[in-house]
């Protein structure tokens, strides 16, 4: 792959501006006098530079949320905001695109998960379709379109068909058509999702220097939680048409009970027998190098046994979350898990005899989340 | 009846046969498209929605294609009369060919335009094309191998069309075999029209299924792929990798045959 800066950095280009908003997005779809909200009120903050990913299961309205940021959805009430123009507004209320809509379209790009390739088109000409939208000349289109090519390391296969070209090859075309426009905001609809593992972290690699090199705001949705353990800055959970939790990675972890860092980190394990204090420890920034368990170990001279655990890299910074029991019951642990939030630690105790339950939180802090995460 | 009395009738049934089916066919074509593609473009939920001018539409073309292809040809010579000067002869058949053609065409043509994947319209809405970027560059170019299958049936069904309005005087290869073979009893001249019309029908349909399959070639595999997976797992978002390590297009070329 020639894109240069192959590794995701720590250099992050996330900017406070917001570039995308939703507010009070709602869609209802009726059908023979049927009703159903597919969006219920959706407040979407996505500040520039970032990539935002929203997770949730099939059914919960990500789709629906996308297609309603470039309006090929029309929401029902609410507004969508993209690079500072109100696209609501814009559209006005015929069912058709207008001019307006159809030029802010042009800036922003989409990609799909089954590709969405003119077959009868080469992939250079499948590039320049969107140049040809934007009226340039034949010579430039060409240019630009190998432009892109190259950026998405497909230089060499200008000249086919999408018919001959594999699974991960076809989205880097869709990726480069997806750019022509020199958008801002590239919306990713569950892009990587019929691609195989190995294919999909090449295809994220590629997101993820798109978003560096040339600080492109992505917003993707995907029901897969390693998209976001890989690429996220900023997540968001969407259950049954609402976003449940919202905010960036290290701020849904530092957050107790965030389902979405249980996802991301899920940690299981049943307490070996009564009289034991099961604590859920979350490590992120520096407090993840810190040998905290050991020490804690010396300090209060007890045995820890590690009952499950995950480490990883989410956006370029380590954190995990670790489930261990400590001898006694909980009382008897006060001082020792004082010790843990001393280094810095985000500690959870999981109530007696409820382990299990303990990753699933109940619905009050979650929606104490969501005010939190809305800020 | 000797060779050399057939063959001047013979040529000269030919060349009208010709003359009719091409017209005619050249005219489907001019009416057909665009019928067919506001039949798919003002459905509900389509880009144009518009449900009045679709039932009209719709009800135009049921209408045409319901009525028996020679009562039309007899119910339309006031029409002929009007349009060209005359009731009788291959350019007055032509105009009720094409009455007859146009609506059966443009069903064929609704069918190619609405197979074409609905994600592709999307995606060229989402980068700002309108409906005649919708239509001119990805419903028509998608759509072309089907379109061409559509019309080598259609010209097909113009050939037998053509021998039918033979029977009221419109000239051509039906009228020689009506008015010698059938009232003549000449048997001979009647099996050669049989004959050259099964040689005009297999040149044209082996033409039309070079064009298809030459088209389908370059992009086939993608589009059989995305057909079968749709075929096995309907209901399955997440699908697997499309295998496509080189382009099968024995299967979309089966695909498009099948129509």
């Amino acid at each position: 792959m020639p894109v240069p800066g192959g590794t995701a950095t720590a250099h992050s280009t996330v900017t406070e501006s917001p570039v995308i908003t939703t507010t009070g997005l709602t869609k209802v779809y009726r059908s023979r006098g049927r009703e159903v909200t597919a969006l219920d009120g959706v407040d979407l903050h996505v500040r520039e530079g970032e990539v935002y990913g929203v997770v949730g299961q099939s059914g919960a309205g990500k789709s629906t949320l996308i297609r309603c940021v470039n309006l090929l959805e029309r929401p029902s009430s609410g507004t969508v905001t993209v690079n500072g123009q109100d696209l609501t507004a814009l559209a006005g209320r015929g069912p058709r695109a207008n001019a307006g809509l159809r030029k802010a379209r042009s800036h922003i790009g989409m990609v799909f998960q089954h590709f969405n390739l003119l077959s009868s088109r080469t992939v250079q000409a499948n590039v320049e379709l969107p140049l040809e939208i934007l009226g340039l000349s034949g010579k430039e289109r060409s240019r630009k379109a190998l432009e892109l090519l190259d950026l998405v390391g497909l230089a060499d296969k200008a000249k086919a068909y999408p018919g001959q070209l594999s699974g991960g090859q076809k989205q880097r075309v869709g990726i480069a058509r997806a750019l022509a426009g020199d958008p801002k905001v590239l919306l990713s609809d569950e892009s990587t999702s019929a691609l195989d593992p190995e294919t999909t972290r090449s295809i994220l690699q590629l997101l993820r220097d798109l978003n560096q090199q040339l600080g492109l705001t992505v917003l993707l949705i995907t029901h897969e939680m390693d998209v976001v353990k890989t690429i996220c800055d900023s997540a968001a959970l969407m259950k049954g048409g609402r976003v449940v939790e919202s905010g960036t990675v290290s701020e849904l972890l530092a957050t107790p009970g965030s389902e979405l860092a249980a996802e991301l980190f899920p940690v299981g394990g049943e307490p070996s027998g009564p009289d034991r204090t099961v604590v859920d420890v979350t490590f992120h920034g520096d407090a993840a190098t810190q040998p905290v368990i050991s020490q804690l170990s010396r300090t209060y001279n007890i045995d820890i046994s590690i009952l499950g655990a995950a480490m990883d890299t989410v956006a370029g910074k380590q954190v995990g979350r670790m489930r261990i029991e400590l001898p006694g019951r909980f009382e008897e642990n006060v001082v020792p898990i004082g010790f843990l939030r001393e280094q810095g630690l985000q500690v959870e105790v999981a109530p007696h005899g409820e382990t299990a339950s303990a990753t699933v939180p109940s619905p009050a802090p979650a929606d104490a989340l969501l005010k939190e995460g809305a800020k | 009846m000797t060779w050399s009395e057939m063959q001047p009738l013979l040529h000269d049934a030919c060349l009208d046969t010709l003359f009719m089916v091409w017209w005619s066919a050249v005219y489907s074509v001019i009416g057909g498209v665009p019928l067919g593609i506001l039949l798919v473009l003002t459905d509900r939920g389509a880009l144009l929605q518009n449900v009045v001018v679709n039932r009209v539409i719709g009800t135009i073309v049921n209408l045409g294609r319901s009525l028996p292809f020679i009562i039309l040809i007899v119910w339309l010579i006031p029409l002929s009369r009007a349009i060209v000067g005359t009731s009788i002869g291959p350019s007055a058949a032509v105009v009720a060919l094409v009455i007859g053609a146009v609506p059966f065409f443009a069903r064929l043509v609704e069918t190619a335009v609405r197979e074409v994947d609905k994600g592709l319209v999307e995606a060229a809405q989402s980068m700002g094309g309108g409906t005649w970027t919708v239509v001119f560059k990805v419903l028509l170019p998608q759509a072309l191998p089907s379109l061409i299958a559509g019309l080598t049936t259609t010209v097909i069904a113009l050939i037998g069309y053509s021998a039918m309005a033979g029977a009221v005087g419109g000239g051509g290869l039906g009228n020689l075999a009506i008015t010698y073979g059938y009232m003549r009893h000449e048997t001979g001249l009647m099996n050669i029209t049989i004959v050259l019309l099964i040689v005009i029908v297999t040149v044209v349909q082996f033409a039309g299924d070079l064009a298809v399959r030459r088209l389908a070639r370059r992009g086939g595999a993608q589009a059989a792929a995305v057909g079968l997976r749709r075929l096995w797992a309907p209901s399955v978002k997440p699908a697997a990798p499309a295998p496509t390590p080189e382009p099968a297009t024995n299967e979309a070329v089966a695909l498009t045959e099948t129509r």
